[in-house]
């Protein structure tokens, strides 16, 4: 039931235009890859200031609105682009672990935001200057950046365990 | 172009090399901290140069965004060489007899030279980008430049892996 759905995305036309061709498929991934070093270089800045390390001298609010804008449009791009890679060889991405941890890890880093954006950036407004951001907003900070590093390994391990181009 | 040959082949053969080879993680982990420091410089690049175009951070000095976010290219940049490097080890003739890593080395050095270009008139006035009509403008031509050439480099950087040397 699920491979039969896997197969027919992989047999549709977007699917054989992509997985057929031997020039749409990097050029896709090259926008995946342009999208998704946005999208890690953006929340990094932001979880970089919570956690201390840099922007100290600008509040959490000013460097999150300052990369979030940045973060959605590249994540849209990324997402758009990841699926147009999946639907080309729809069958082996949904039975490859790798590509399962990497949507696993996507989720946990979702989690993480809402959690972080739905109640412990409580008083955030505060967080100006060099002050030291309370250790909630730390442990969100560090949680997120070892997420994404995360995503970005995992993706990186699909590569090489499709048989492949690497 | 037979010295290049030999060169790769000999490089291919050290027990540095086989070693990487035959390890399997090495390989996509030294890829994934490639790809974090592009991410680094990436989102550095983009700020900096939406700033210099003005859709960006206008509520601060270009000098204040520039201190903040140019070490992360400072500090990303050796990362990404020796990261590359030990690529270049593992798989010589991949990269040194692909005409698109060339490519993207020649991109590289220009979006260098164009990055040193934007500081040198910051050394002895921060303020110089962000005074006078014609060197906004200006400013906003080079930002054009170094994005295009910096977006050039990530999709050379994933067209190695697709263009087949000889």
């Amino acid at each position: 039931m699920f491979d039969a759905a896997l197969q027919s995305l992989q047999d549709s036309t977007i699917g054989t235009a992509i997985g057929g061709g031997a020039t749409l498929f990097p050029w896709i991934e090259c926008m995946h890859v342009l999208a998704l070093t946005t999208v890690i270089g953006s929340i990094a800045l932001v979880d970089l200031r919570l956690i201390g390390v840099t922007s100290r001298e600008r509040s959490v609010a000013q460097v999150t609105d300052e990369a979030l804008p940045l973060t959605w449009s590249a994540f849209a791009v990324a997402v758009m682009t990841g699926s147009l890679m999946f639907v080309s060889n729809a069958v082996a991405y949904g039975h490859n672990t790798f590509f399962l941890i990497k949507l696993g890890l996507l989720v946990c880093a979702g989690l993480n935001m809402a959690v972080y954006q739905g109640f412990l950036n409580r008083g955030s407004d505060q967080w100006v200057d060099a002050a030291r951001t309370p250790l909630r907003a730390r442990v969100a900070g560090a949680v997120s950046l070892t997420l994404w590093v995360g995503v970005v390994a995992a993706g990186r391990w699909i590569g090489f365990t499709m048989g492949a181009v690497a | 172009m037979a010295t290049l040959n030999a060169f790769c082949t000999w490089l291919a053969q050290t027990p540095l090399s086989q070693n990487i080879q035959t390890i399997e993680w090495i390989i996509p982990a030294v890829q994934t901290a490639h790809i974090l420091c592009v991410a680094g410089v990436m989102v550095s690049v983009l700020l900096l140069n939406l700033r210099l175009m003005g859709r960006k951070a206008a509520d601060q000095p270009f000098a204040l965004l520039a201190a903040r976010v140019v070490p992360v290219i400072w500090w990303s940049l050796p990362v990404l060489l020796a990261t590359g490097v030990t690529l270049i080890i593992a798989e010589p003739g991949r990269a040194l007899q692909n005409p698109v890593f060339l490519l993207k080395m020649v991109l590289l050095t220009a979006a260098i030279l164009v990055t040193l270009l934007c500081q040198w008139p910051m050394r002895k006035d921060a303020a110089y980008w962000d005074q006078a009509f014609g060197r906004r403008w200006a400013g906003r031509f080079i930002a054009g430049i170094s994005l295009a050439l910096w977006i050039g480099i990530v999709c050379a950087g994933r067209w190695i892996a697709y263009v087949q040397v000889a």
